[in-house]
């Protein structure tokens, strides 16, 4: 790790200008991609903005609409949470099942999602619940959020502050495990509110986004079965050690397969 | 039965220090005036060292030295040895390429040793070394087992033409090629071993003292045999004489096998410390160690049967060629020649018996020993190929298994391959496998998972393998530079607690609880009262350390055997004391007792007598304290039946084990907990194998697996829990009846797993490891 200032800010705001004086400033929140990414030396910021001191970005809130979650929730607190539990509960089964028992109780949902790594489980959620992420300056849909890999819609000195899920009818997220690191090489978050249907893909390419043509099927038959017929591209797919392209083409039908079969 | 003797599952007695957070491993030692080692590893798999410039690095801050090849050969330490011969088929011994602690002119794999960089903290030892500045002239790499020897080959070493180290041949060719000449059917079978990252949890570590009052060198280290590393250190390093090399291997957390070897580091810090006059500490992160540590298995070989219409085994042949890796490690020769073919009859009678292995240089980590060894290959390539030749002959696995086993009754038992096995009862273990995995009762299972989807299948492996490590005179004869004794001493203090001394190391095994158990059931001293002292060159005589399954089979003798004399010596003390004929002493339950008298003495008090020799005669020496050397007379030889049930989804690939059955005989179990623990850990290890752990180097030599990200280790919900059992025999070779269990699981359960899988699935084979993705496409397939 190489030598950085350290700061300790209590609120948004502050976070926000130290970020701006900051040479090459970094938000640290759960730090377990982070940390890892400095000890390996890979990553060299100058200053480290420590959001864990932020009271204001902790919690989770909910109305009738939807539960709204600070950006500093720790997965653990989202998978114990009986608000979340109550009215998504594929949401708080997906954070039960992130890393370990230490990166749960450590790694949170703002870092999760504004790290976007490709193989994340939180983005599918995201996409699939039409999520809204709400930062220090705006708000942003989760269409609009995920733009590439490790890539998102954040300005250099925003930081997220919350997650906001809409309640859906019906939800289930279906992750095919990477056999080393138990992240997903593939993951498929399906949610059903009324008619529409949204499908969250995540692990299968660069970067987390809606399976279209798996929800035009769905959007008109809602069975498992209905899927038999969607191609899905494998020319898009990643391909590395662990899953070929067209093997994780195979597992976007089957993990949408076994979700929407969850849902019903 | 003593109260915590053999055959008792005494809580171990290590436990608690480790529990509590007092294990003392290497890197948990500290000194004052510590400075802290970085190495300059290779980014390149293959490269020439046009030049190295070392100023910025010198002048970075913090810095205290840093040094290269070029100093390490000016002060003539190392290079790096081998310690077993093997003759190549041209009567040659086996090409062995210089191996130098620090690189010299050439390296050749990514994390080779460049450079050593010293500082007075570890993070200005890492600043430093980014700014050693090497010029590289990169060549292309060789990283395919298989193809390292093809002709057109990029050459590695001048001394090894064609990447070839070895060309080994073993039995008779000529009656092999007749008996497949004649034979009723053959079976084939191309497999391949995967390489494996042995990943010890705690990670190599060393710090070097250098004591300019007594000139003597101390080296903290990761060690599974510390004279071992003393004497390769001083003989054949010239790190420091014998008596001026002090090696202490403290808590040892985890080896199998990977901490066995002598290590560029160990050395490089064991003189640089001397150099700088300094402590000096290099304590490997777990990147380095995925790249520096010895790797294991990596063969690619085709296997034949030949087999008469009964379906006997008439003959085998068996052509391997074995990766070592960029250079030979300590025992690297040894583990794809003798450690391997030796075990090619395995439970059967198969007269005839032909093979050759070609060992291949390769721009990899080196290749050695890692739990099993050897046996793991044999094994694996055996039982796949048995179940391939009874689907060949149209006979049930456990069915051609029956018809060509060693029977009971033809032990001690001489193979075709060298080794005389010493006692098995395969029948009696396989019946008891097959109960325990209610293998009958199998179809009904299979019937019943088809209803949901689902593919069953079930697979048996009947191993053998060579534990006890082994008899010197064997080894010498085979070209081992050392003999494979163990030593002991069995020291009773004053007041009558007793210190053990072992030339064994536990890395973990719990001899600190199961060789206490020996001694109290032989001497009658309370366990409380025992201590076993191992690790450190000064405190324990010459000893040899623990591989192999040796501990108690070699070592745990030679602790009896220093009871014994303690006995025999203590009978005198007794008669002294008592006033009789010695001859009429008699020792049991710790009292030394006249003959049909109730007169006596504990043994704790004819130590404290022994101690206080105020009348003694001439003749009687005082002490109490015995050394005894064992070399046992043959290996030993467990063996069993595992037998493994599996679930695949076809529509995934993902295999799921169900259950679990082995019945192994490792002759008598001291501690039946320790003994169980070592088998779960063995087939959760062999499980990783088969299922898991795929190291992979791309071609350009980089290691695309040097993470716990992108290497698979088995955790506890890749395996279900385990139904163990035993069929032990008794081995009329080792005095206390004992073979040894550590690898057993590590050999056992690669083919047995994968022998399930390739029944659920109807295929001939399937390569390790059986990754979700490879099993999806078998089933696709097969359907
Ligand atoms: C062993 C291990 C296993 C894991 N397994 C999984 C898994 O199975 N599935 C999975 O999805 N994830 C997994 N993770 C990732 C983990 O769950 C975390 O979500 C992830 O590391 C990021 O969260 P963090 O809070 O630790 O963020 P940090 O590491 O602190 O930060 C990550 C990035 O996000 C930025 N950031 C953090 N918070 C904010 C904010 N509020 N606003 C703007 N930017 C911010 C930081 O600047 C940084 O660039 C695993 C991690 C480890 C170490």
């Amino acid at each position: 790790m190489y030598d950085f200032s350290y700061h300790n800010p209590k609120n948004v705001a502050d976070a926000v200008s130290a970020m701006n004086e900051a040479e090459d400033g970094k938000f640290v929140a759960g730090g377990q991609t982070m940390i890892p990414t400095m000890k390996h030396r890979l990553a060299s910021p100058s200053d480290i903005i420590d959001l864990r001191g932020i009271a204001e970005l902790s919690g989770i809130t909910v109305d009738g609409r939807g539960i709204s979650i600070g950006a500093m929730t720790t997965h653990a607190e989202v998978a114990a949470s009986s608000d979340v539990q109550a009215m998504i509960p594929a949401l708080a089964a997906l954070a039960a099942n992130i890393g370990d028992p230490a990166v749960r109780n450590c790694g949170t949902i703002g870092g999760s999602v504004a790290n976007n790594d490709p193989a994340a489980d939180y983005p599918a959620a995201v996409i699939a619940l039409g999520a809204t992420v709400k930062t220090s300056k705006r708000e942003i849909s989760a269409d609009d959020f995920f733009t590439g890999m490790f890539e998102t819609a954040l300005e250099e000195d925003e930081l997220i502050t919350a997650i906001s899920f809409p309640k859906a009818d019906a939800a289930a997220y279906m992750k095919f495990e990477n056999p080393a690191s138990r992240y997903a090489i593939v993951g498929v978050f399906v949610a059903k509110t009324g008619n529409d249907v949204r499908v969250g893909i995540t692990g299968a390419t660069p970067c987390a986004h809606r399976g279209m043509r798996l929800e035009e099927v769905l959007n008109s038959n809602f069975s498992a079965d209905a899927l038999e017929s969607v191609e899905i591209p494998v020319a898009k797919m990643n391909a590395d050690i662990h899953a070929s392209a067209e093997y994780r083409a195979h597992l976007v039908k089957v993990m949408t397969r076994r979700a929407v079969a969850a849902c019903s | 039965m003593a109260e915590n003797g053999i055959g008792v599952s005494v809580r171990r007695k290590e436990d608690k220090r480790y529990l509590i957070g007092k294990g003392n491993y290497t890197d948990d030692i500290n000194v004052v005036g510590q400075t802290y080692a970085i190495f300059v590893r290779s980014p390149h798999a293959h490269a020439t060292i046009n030049g190295i410039e070392l100023a910025a690095a010198e002048t970075s801050a913090g810095v205290v030295a840093v040094f290269t090849g070029d100093d390490l050969a000016a002060d003539g330490i190392g290079p790096l040895i081998c310690g077993v011969t093997v003759t190549s088929d041209d009567g040659e011994p086996h090409r062995a390429p210089a191996h130098p602690a620090l690189a010299q002119g050439k390296v050749n794999y990514v994390g080779d040793h460049v450079a050593i960089v010293i500082a007075e903290t570890l993070a200005q030892a890492k600043d430093a070394a980014e700014k050693v500045e090497v010029d590289y002239g990169i060549l292309p790499a060789v990283t395919d087992t298989g193809s390292a020897a093809d002709e057109g080959q990029q050459q590695i070493h001048e001394a090894a033409p064609n990447n070839i180290c070895f060309n080994w041949p073993l039995g008779d060719k000529e009656a092999v090629e007749a008996a497949f000449a004649s034979a009723h059917k053959i079976s084939r079978l191309d497999l391949i071993n995967n390489r494996m990252v042995t990943n010890p949890i705690e990670p190599r570590a060393v710090l070097g003292e250098y004591n300019t009052g007594t000139e003597e060198i101390t080296l903290h280290l990761t060690s599974q045999n510390p004279h071992l590393h003393r004497l390769v250190l001083s003989a054949f390093n010239q790190l420091a004489p014998e008596h001026k090399l002090r090696i202490v291997a403290p808590d040892v957390g985890g080896g199998f096998g990977a901490k066995i070897f002598i290590y560029a580091e160990e050395l490089v810090v064991g003189w640089a410390c001397r150099k700088v006059n300094r402590p000096v500490k290099w304590t490997s992160d777990r990147t380095e160690a995925f790249l520096s540590d010895a790797h294991g298995r990596d063969h690619v070989t085709s296997a034949e049967m030949a087999l008469d219409k009964d379906g006997k085994f008439l003959a085998l042949r068996v052509m391997t060629t074995a990766n070592l890796g960029a250079y030979i490690s300590t025992f690297g020769t040894m583990v794809p020649s003798y450690l391997y073919a030796f075990l090619f009859a395995g439970q059967y009678t198969t007269p005839l018996i032909y093979s050759e292995v070609k060992a291949v240089f390769t721009n990899t980590a080196p290749v050695d020993a890692s739990r099993g060894a050897g046996r793991p290959e044999a094994t694996f390539m055996l039982e796949r190929l048995v179940d391939v030749a009874a689907a060949d002959m149209g006979l049930d696995p456990v069915e051609i298994r029956r018809r060509n086993f060693i029977p009971v009754d033809a032990f001690p038992y001489q193979t075709p391959v060298v080794q005389c096995y010493d006692s098995g009862d395969y029948h009696a273990a396989l019946d008891k496998a097959l109960a325990l995995a209610d293998y009958d009762g199998f179809g009904a299972r299979a019937e019943e998972a088809k209803t949901r989807g689902m593919l069953r299948g079930i697979g048996l492996s009947s191993y053998v393998e060579a534990c006890g490590i082994a008899p010197s005179a064997a080894v010498g004869q085979l070209g081992a530079g050392i003999g494979l004794w163990e030593s002991a001493q069995v020291r009773f203090n004053p007041t009558g607690n007793v210190q053990v001394f072992t030339g064994s190391h536990s890395s973990g095994q719990g001899h600190e609880t199961t060789f206490a158990q020996l001694v109290t059931e032989l001497l009658g001293v309370p366990i409380e009262d025992i201590e076993v002292i191992h690790g450190d060159t000064a405190k324990t005589q010459f000893g040899m350390g623990t591989y192999g399954s040796r501990s108690m089979a070699v070592g745990g003798v030679a602790i009896a055997k220093a009871c014994e004399k303690l006995i025999a010596k203590g009978k005198k003390i007794a008669a002294h004391a008592l006033e009789a004929a010695e001859g009429d002493i008699e020792f049991a339950d710790g009292n030394f007792t006249i003959a049909g008298t109730d007169k006596a003495m504990s043994i704790a008090e004819v130590a404290f007598n022994a101690y206080v020799p105020h009348s003694y005669p001439e003749d009687l020496e005082p002490g109490f304290d015995e050394n005894a050397f064992f070399d046992p007379l043959n290996f030993s030889f467990p063996g069993g039946t595992h037998i493994c049930e599996v679930e695949i989804d076809p529509e995934t690939g993902v295999v799921e084990i169900i259950k679990y059955s082995a019945v192994d005989d490792f002759g008598k179990l001291i501690n039946p907990m320790i003994v169980e623990g070592q088998v779960h850990g063995g087939i959760t290890h062999g499980v990783g194998q088969a299922l898991l752990e795929a190291c992979h180097y791309d071609s350009e030599g980089q290691l695309i697996t040097a993470s716990f990200m992108d290497y698979a280790m088995p955790r506890a919900d890749n395996v279900p829990s385990f139904d163990i059992d035993y069929a032990p025999t008794d081995p009329p070779d080792n005095p206390l009846g004992v073979k040894g269990c550590g690898e057993a699981g590590a050999i056992g359960a690669p083919p047995a797993v994968i022998n399930a899988i390739t029944n659920a699935l109807g295929v001939k084979h399937i390569d390790m490891p059986a990754t979700p993705e490879k099993v999806w496409r078998a089933a696709q397939g097969a359907a």
